[in-house]
């Protein structure tokens, strides 16, 4: 099966950079599931996990965001943050979790439950990932 | 001429100091390689979103986004980095001394501008001068990562977008070699220029369309604009720190050489005179 070059990007550094025979992500317009030839595309992501599947093997990284850019050879998705599955430091997103959800319980002032919803957001999306490896 | 206890004592002061100085040289070297690589690892970012951001602005679509847009300025931002401890060098100063001019030659009121101040040194400049610090991140670590200055990132960015300020301005000490940094002044926001120049222009099928796309992306941009100073801006830092603390110790050996030979000759002088003194005191008694 063709493959397509993947590279996951965060301003701390690359974190994915691998031949792979589908991308398949969550964008804010809903599901898009990518293979080699696509047509160049652009499009934003929600927070949610990307799912590389290369032959039987699939790999998972979690993102906070950003976007997705497809050319004809190469997808790039530039995240301010990106986790994979294996690297996600599962006590710390459950600690996020749990700081977040008391946040909510405690306030009502509308940016920080925002700000604190947004977090619970990335800390279940870490947490899922987490178990999927 | 000073006895030669107090000679003693100085170069014996002298010494501790300079081993002080040069082990924070040597901190500072290894910091240096880190910012040096962190900045690296940044790069394909950057250029990446870059690409991306000056192919959808320049592209066929006529998308507007209020970033894009310049308007009226009735108030200018500037964003200044500087460090949070001395010992730097010049490094500081030079920023602090060029923000300072620029604003003296554009601004008549204070009412003009805002600062928003990444460092203690440079927050405290502005505030002795009863200038307005609207913004202010202080103890950034020397390794930041995108975390640690996200959140002032998105909210000068809001600045912009809430319209309270009108452009920005970004201040820091552009990382050239270790033993070069330069003061450099870009204009983060209106995103005015794109190098066009860009051969791999792509055009692009937007998902859902460009507007949408814009307002995640430019703000994501200019966000990574800044973050991009800042770890330019470190890596400029640490390699201040390091020539500051290689001159200081340079210094102190220099220090050390010239008192260690005033010693000797103060030793000898001592010496030569305790002869003549007993010579002088035998001849008496002969």
């Amino acid at each position: 099966m063709k493959t397509i070059k993947v590279n996951v990007v965060t301003p701390d550094g690359p974190v994915y950079d691998a031949e792979v025979e589908m991308v398949s992500t969550k964008a804010k317009s809903g599901e898009l599931g990518i293979m080699a030839g696509h047509v160049p595309t652009v499009a934003p992501l929600t927070i949610g996990a990307v799912r590389l599947k290369n032959g039987s093997n699939t790999d998972y990284v979690a993102v906070n965001g950003g976007f997705l850019e497809v050319r004809p050879d190469v997808v790039t998705i530039l995240a301010q943050s990106a986790e994979r599955a294996e690297t996600i430091d599962l006590a710390r997103a459950q600690a996020a979790k749990a700081r977040a959800e008391q946040r909510l319980q405690n306030n009502d002032g509308s940016n920080d439950t925002k700000r604190a919803d947004l977090s619970l957001k990335r800390a279940i999306n870490r947490i899922q990932i987490a178990e999927m490896r | 001429m000073a006895s030669l206890r107090d000679i003693k004592s100085r170069i014996t002061s002298t010494k501790k100091t300079s081993q002080i100085t040069k082990a924070m040289q040597m901190v500072s070297a290894s910091k240096m390689n880190r910012a040096e690589a962190n900045a690296k690892a940044y790069v394909p970012y950057m250029d990446k979103i870059q690409e991306v951001v000056s192919s959808i602005a320049n592209g066929s679509t006529d998308a507007s986004h209020p970033m894009l847009v310049s308007r009226p300025v009735k108030k200018t931002g500037y964003l200044v980095i500087t460090s949070d401890r001395g010992l730097a060098g010049a490094y500081n100063s030079s920023i602090l001394r060029h923000v300072h001019k620029t604003i003296l030659e554009r601004h008549k009121s204070n009412d003009e501008f805002v600062i928003i101040a990444i460092g203690r040194v440079g927050r405290d400049f502005f505030v002795s001068r009863n200038m307005h610090v609207e913004l202010e991140v202080i103890g950034v670590p020397d390794q930041p990562s995108f975390a640690d200055i996200s959140s002032l990132a998105k909210s000068t960015v809001n600045l912009y977008l809430n319209e309270l300020c009108d452009e920005l301005y970004m201040y820091y000490n552009h990382y050239v070699s270790p033993i070069q940094q330069d003061v450099t002044e870009t204009q983060v926001l209106p995103l005015a220029d794109f190098n066009t120049s860009n051969a791999t222009l792509t055009s692009y099928e937007f998902e859902p369309n460009a507007e949408e796309i814009l307002e995640v992306l430019l703000p994501q941009y200019a966000e990574s604009l800044i973050y991009g100073a800042l770890l330019d801006g470190k890596a400029s830092e640490h390699s201040a720190r390091m020539t500051a603390m290689k001159n200081a110790t340079d210094n102190a050996k220099e220090l050390i050489d010239s008192l260690s030979l005033q010693y000797n000759r103060a030793r000898q002088a001592a010496i030569t005179q305790e002869i003549t003194e007993i010579v002088g005191g035998a001849a008496a008694l002969e």
